[in-house]
């Protein structure tokens, strides 16, 4: 969708603000806001490219005026209740008032490790050759779909050349598709599709720069 | 760890009235999720000990630190990241793909997620505040020299800057450039060296 997190070009924000030997955490709930998110990602009720479609649909307002762990918190609590793990009524309350679903996984301390050190690989084996090789010129489709993509809107419609291939990984777009496991799983080659600054922000912009993005195959065709 | 246990029932000895509204709002999900069964709270602990004293840009400085050391291992590294970065010992969540990108005279890399805020926790920890904000996720595509200035950093015209855009799973490491009057430096003084925002380029060493 052509959300509000799409932020690539848009103006406006003012200066990046730095701060001085910045803490890891402003506030004990941001630690405990980020643990809770990676502990029930691990639950298996929903993948990476769910949660970050559960994010970037948050309104745009809500989404502009959160700060990041707000919006994790925001996410997390839309993933639940869409899923019926709780409901509001009990997130209101902060107390379990119906039985809980039967999840896949549950970390303990003594598991946490062992998922942090394996993470979560998309990529897959995949048998068809890929369509588009190193400096290939290709461009990115002018697409607008209304569900979850990668596809950043600032490189849409532009011609860019292939500077690598990453195998095959599981595309986010049909990722998101069905909400509960077993999860919808298309796998496509993967690419680095560097582009000209100037291709993307016209005659006057700076000259020296290239903007490289992950695209997956079904985002580019061949140009000439 | 933060230094104080927390409570998981609301009983906790601060006056509410000095919590903030998120502060409730996730000591209530935390303690419904814990009811539930969903999440084990000694697993909540663990995980942000392990980002809070674990898992952070010195893992990151030791890569880079090898590579200005060790040519083979700057091959294998440029070649393939993720092995290379594995065989220190860095693997897992958010650093499951890697590629690193080298910086030269003629070429800056700086890293972005203008989409949300993909970054490479294996070598880098959690991503600072600025990294995932607004400003820098819209400016460092459009205009990244003006960007790098907010860093007080400013390169020649005729250095290139590429700026890698995480959209997909793979996450980038910069491999800045080696200080001069280094090559006396021991591997672990050479670490020293190496600063998180020169392994994301915004700033030089």
């Amino acid at each position: 969708m052509n959300g509000v997190h799409d932020m690539g070009g848009q103006q406006g924000f003012g200066p990046v603000l730095l701060e001085e030997s910045e803490p890891l955490f402003h506030a004990d709930w941001e630690s405990r806001a980020m643990a809770m998110t990676v502990a029930m990602g691990a639950s298996g009720q929903w993948n990476i490219d769910l949660s970050r479609s559960a994010r970037e649909s948050l309104p745009p307002a809500v989404y502009l005026s959160s700060t990041y762990y707000e919006i994790w918190i925001r996410g997390l609590e839309k993933l639940l209740l869409e899923r019926s793990m709780v409901t509001q009524a009990e997130l209101d309350a902060g107390q379990l008032i119906t039985p809980p679903v039967k999840v896949n996984k549950v970390l303990t301390r003594d598991t946490v490790d062992a998922a942090l050190k394996a993470g979560s690989p998309t990529e897959r084996p995949i048998a068809q050759a890929a369509l588009f090789k190193v400096g290939q010129k290709v461009r990115a489709l002018n697409m607008h779909p209304q569900g979850h993509t990668r596809l950043p809107r600032y490189v849409r419609g532009h011609v860019g050349t292939i500077v690598s291939l990453h195998g095959g990984h599981v595309l986010p777009d049909q990722h998101t598709l069905r909400a509960l496991p077993p999860f919808n799983v298309a796998v496509e080659w993967l690419y680095t599709v560097v582009f000209d600054g100037t291709t993307l922000w016209g005659a006057g912009s700076d000259p020296t720069v290239e903007v490289t993005v992950d695209a997956w195959e079904s985002y580019l065709e061949a140009a000439a | 760890m933060s230094g104080h246990s927390h409570d998981h029932d609301h009983q906790h000895d601060h006056d509410h009235s000095t919590l903030s509204e998120m502060d409730v709002r996730v000591r209530a999900l935390e303690t419904l999720l814990t009811q539930k069964g969903y999440i084990d709270p000694a697993a909540i602990d663990r995980i942000i000990e392990t980002y809070e004293t674990e898992i952070g840009p010195h893992n990151g400085a030791q890569v880079v630190a090898k590579a200005w050391a060790e040519p083979e291992f700057k091959a294998w590294l440029l070649q393939d990241a993720t092995a290379a970065i594995a065989s220190l010992g860095f693997t897992g969540r958010q650093g499951e793909h890697m590629v690193a990108v080298e910086n030269t005279a003629e070429q800056h890399n700086m890293v972005v997620c203008t989409l949300c805020s993909c970054y490479p926790w294996t070598v880098l920890g959690l991503p600072p505040v600025w990294y995932k904000s607004a400003a820098y996720r819209s400016r460092t595509v459009l205009e990244p020299r003006k960007v790098l200035a907010d860093f007080g950093v400013a390169l020649p015209q005729s250095t290139r800057i590429r700026v890698w855009d995480s959209t997909a799973e793979v996450r980038y490491l910069v491999l800045p450039k080696r200080p001069t009057g280094t090559d006396h430096l021991s591997q672990r003084e050479l670490a020293a060296l190496v600063t998180r925002d020169a392994m994301i380029g915004t700033a030089l060493l």
